[in-house]
């Protein structure tokens, strides 16, 4: 095992050229470009053995990649917000053809009203397009989590594309030391790519043709089966490779300090690191809270939060919104935990468009929530300027 | 938990600074570091700040570095359009690329202040990237001269690392004349 020293997206690539992908077509989009840079790089010197696609938009990216799967190769891309909403009408493409693709997003505001930074609103906002969706909080869990990426998309019971997530600059930028596997153990935990469909004209059939109404329901039904399976795989799949290389950052949502909590918060990303270091300090100063970082989203962790839940309040960090209603995450846990004894669920708006959230505001919020000055049925926002009455 | 905040201008090297001195502490054994830009804009001659944390176990915080224990100034021009002690902690160190004296900073009966004059450590030794004295390199002698959380030793090596050869060993002996030359006010 070597140590790695290097900024999250380096690390990403690593993890994605040791998966010994095929076919890579990309666009760049800051903040994502490192990774994909650096697997042109790798390419190009010949330390990766994959057909590399420059192609003109992120619309062409997704097509490119799926029509690359449906040969059944193994695939890879990665962007970013704006790239991200460009391929909004592929991502349902390579969810409908179950193609396992694994892709990376930086996440990363939406414009105009340019902010290059992180705010998880490009995802959330394809939240229904059949991707599984995984967020991550160190340049470890990056690479642990591409390796079980591919493993999950690729498994018969999922088949369904996956995007890994992570926070623009604040992970994709920032220098974090992660263990490497060698090829070695990466190749005995992923074995090669086994299609269980693929384009093959020396064995012409049909895919993806007219099924009207007849069948149309029943393929939506089978992706819905696909996702409950993916909601037992994501945390099987995790204590396997807890058990062959020692490391493991949770299933669904990873639980910290939870045991006599009476408040939960709920965050993901960089917001669900830094979240540890605000529930320490809130315990030093005798207040029994503790933290789910969200690690999932599609599938979304209904049954945890359930458990979770039971007799305690939840208070969810969205560093998202769906304008009109709220953050996702609050409004997806409200509908989940509905009915369950004892729980209530808080919800604030941090954040958003990239705004540094510390340790210290995510105290504040708790804090106003334990005070009694929050209102559950009132989405708050943290550390709003004054709009002029607009 | 060390933290270090670098003030530079774009193509001082800033940003190399911090990833250099992250790496050298986690040769020394630190299992928490993390080095980061300050997402600006980043260009050259703009003014532009990067971070660094050190600790014995994982850093969880993601957010920017506000209360720094050193300060690396590594353009005395900063010092005019910039508070550089702001957020500062209690007994924080500030270390100036300066040919002046420690005690010629008025923020020096509150903060504890080390100079060394790194532009001319540099321009002795011909260190020069498109005609600028290379800053970072002897900076971070002098901030490895300043706490016991990173050695000289693994400062020197992390730059031979970095760029091999002559120019990188020319590098090394620069961060440790600038180490044997730092000047405190107490």
């Amino acid at each position: 095992m070597t140590t790695m020293f290097d900024v999250g997206n380096k690390v990403a690539a690593k993890a994605v050229q040791l998966c010994r992908p095929e076919v890579i077509a990309a666009y760049p989009i800051t903040p994502q470009t490192v990774i994909v840079e650096e697997l042109a790089r790798m390419v190009q010197a010949g330390e990766l053995s994959a057909e590399y696609l420059c192609v003109e938009s992120e619309h062409s990216v997704m097509a490119a990649t799926c029509a690359a799967a449906s040969m059944g190769v193994r695939t890879f891309t990665a962007t970013s917000s704006q790239g991200l909403a460009f391929m909004h009408e592929m991502l349902h493409w390579a969810s409908l053809s179950r193609l396992p693709i694994v892709m990376i997003n930086v996440n990363r505001a939406l414009g105009p009203g340019w902010s290059i930074w992180v705010d998880e609103t490009d995802s959330m906002s394809q939240r229904d397009t059949g991707w599984i969706q995984i967020y991550c909080s160190t340049a470890q869990e990056i690479f642990d989590t591409v390796i079980q990426a591919f493993k999950l998309a690729e498994h018969r019971d999922v088949q369904l594309p996956v995007m890994i997530n992570y926070s623009a600059f604040t992970i994709s930028h920032t220098m974090m030391p992660a263990d490497i596997l060698s090829q070695e153990d990466v190749d005995a935990f992923l074995p090669a790519f086994e299609a269980y469909w693929r384009l093959d004209w020396r064995n012409p059939v049909t895919f993806g043709n007219v099924i009207s109404d007849e069948y149309a329901m029943e393929k939506r039904y089978t992706m819905y089966r696909g996702m409950e399976a993916a909601k037992q795989l994501i945390p099987e799949i995790a204590r396997e490779y807890e058990q062959t290389f020692g490391r493991y950052h949770g299933g669904l949502i990873e639980e910290y300090r939870l045991d006599d909590a009476e408040y939960v918060l709920l965050a993901m990303a960089a917001i669900g690191s830094e979240a540890k270091v605000a529930v320490d300090n809130l315990r030093d100063k005798g207040y029994k809270v503790g933290l789910g970082r969200m690690r999932v989203i599609r599938p979304f962790p209904d049954e945890e939060l359930r458990r979770i839940g039971k007799g305690r309040t939840l208070i969810a960090l969205d560093r998202n919104i769906s304008v009109g209603s709220g953050g996702v995450v609050y409004h997806e846990t409200r509908s989940a935990v509905l009915g369950v004894e004892g729980c209530k669920v808080y919800g604030y708006l941090a954040g958003i468009g990239g705004r540094d959230v510390t340790y210290e505001d995510i105290e504040g919020m708790a804090l106003k929530v334990i005070n009694g000055e929050a209102d559950p049925d009132v989405v708050g926002w943290w550390d709003l300027k004054d709009t002029g009455g607009k | 938990m060390l933290e270090v905040r670098f003030h530079g201008r774009g193509g001082q090297g800033a940003v190399t600074a911090a990833n250099l001195l992250a790496g050298a502490a986690l040769r020394d054994g630190k299992k928490g570091v993390q080095a980061f830009p300050h997402f600006g804009g980043e260009r050259r001659g703009a003014p532009v700040a990067s971070f660094v944390r050190i600790a014995d176990d994982e850093v969880r915080l993601r957010s920017r570095v506000y209360h720094p224990d050193i300060v690396v100034v590594m353009d005395r021009q900063t010092l005019e359009s910039t508070d550089v002690t702001a957020g500062v902690k209690e007994g924080g160190i500030i270390i100036i690329n300066s040919r002046k004296k420690p005690t010629d900073f008025d923020f020096s009966d509150r903060f504890r202040v080390a100079v060394v004059d790194a532009a001319g450590i540099s321009i002795s030794r011909n260190l020069l990237v498109s005609g600028i004295p290379a800053l970072n390199t002897p900076m971070l002698g002098a901030v490895a001269r300043m706490t016991e959380d990173v050695s000289l030793e693994s400062i020197m090596e992390v730059i031979r690392q970095q760029w091999k050869g002559k120019i990188g060993e020319a590098n090394a002996e620069a961060a440790k004349e600038a180490y044997e030359k730092t000047e405190v006010n107490r």
